[in-house]
């Protein structure tokens, strides 16, 4: 089956990234697809390359990261919700004039049309939030 | 629609909460608006605290929030015609369809008529409608 995944919550606040994560692992172990994995709210901030969690405990952005690199997923963060929250890439960075850009590496900058091409293209439309 | 392949699906849009104090009423907005342009059969639905986004006569000077309320009457020149408010929640709250502003769209397979857009149902015809849906969206 091919699964789209939408994340609406941010990193350590609520449980939904860390759920889409196994959620996604599972998937890909079964052998199903994953069209395309879209934050969204406060789930841009799963993108920031910034984040430093204790080193005792998981972190979400890493994860994510080499789960892209090794299984080839298309990440997703909205740039509408993103550029609120302060996740630029380079060219947002230039575009808007900011001094630092922090998307993390696997992570691309879109808009809201790839979470509806998601919601076409996908068997299943999993949203992992509150 | 570039990627779309003309596949036709039904997206329905779920609003639950208040329109101010999370952003999650503004940012469903957001996607609707976009999925507009997708020709995509969409309905949207409000319950719970959500009926209060559709509300008349919201004024947020006090709060310092952007007041997006208009938007909502945009939405029939989106192409938008599927509106549905669950009747329970607006009586839970002390509401009825009233309180809540006029949406309108004009069906041009009748001579652009000016036609009605919100419709307030029951739970169980609610439940119904969300069941026929392809993709579910709960903000």
């Amino acid at each position: 089956m091919k699964f789209g995944i939408v994340i609406n919550e941010g990193p350590y606040t609520h449980q939904a990234s860390d759920s889409a994560l196994q959620f996604v692992k599972a998937a890909l172990h079964k052998g199903h697809e994953i069209f395309r994995v879209f934050f969204y709210h406060d789930g841009v901030n799963n993108g920031t390359s910034l984040g430093v969690p204790p080193q005792d405990d998981r972190n979400l952005t890493l994860e994510w990261s080499g789960l892209a690199e090794k299984h080839d997923l298309d990440l997703v963060v909205c740039v509408a919700a993103a550029q609120r929250r302060g996740i630029l890439d380079e060219d947002e960075m230039g575009r808007h004039g900011k001094s630092a850009n922090n998307l993390a590496p696997g992570f691309r900058i879109s808009g809201l049309g790839q979470l509806i091409e998601a919601g076409i293209q996908a068997d299943r439309l999993v949203t992992f939030g509150d | 629609m570039e990627n779309g392949e003309g596949v036709v699906k039904k997206f329905c849009y779920i609003n639950r909460k208040a329109p101010y104090g999370t952003i999650y009423a503004l940012e469903s907005l957001e996607v609707v608006l976009i999925a507009a342009a997708f020709d995509q059969d969409i309905s949207l639905v409000f319950a719970d605290d959500g009926v209060y986004q559709l509300t008349k006569g919201q004024d947020t000077d006090g709060i310092g929030m952007k007041n997006f309320s208009k938007t909502y009457t945009a939405l029939g020149d989106y192409d938008i015609k599927k509106v549905y408010v669950e009747k329970e929640s607006l009586e839970e709250r002390g509401l009825s369809a009233e309180d809540l502003q006029a949406l309108k769209y004009e069906d041009e397979d009748d001579d652009w008529a000016e036609k009605d857009s919100l419709f307030v149902i029951g739970r169980e015809e609610m439940a119904k409608i969300i069941d026929e849906q392809d993709v579910i969206l709960s903000f």
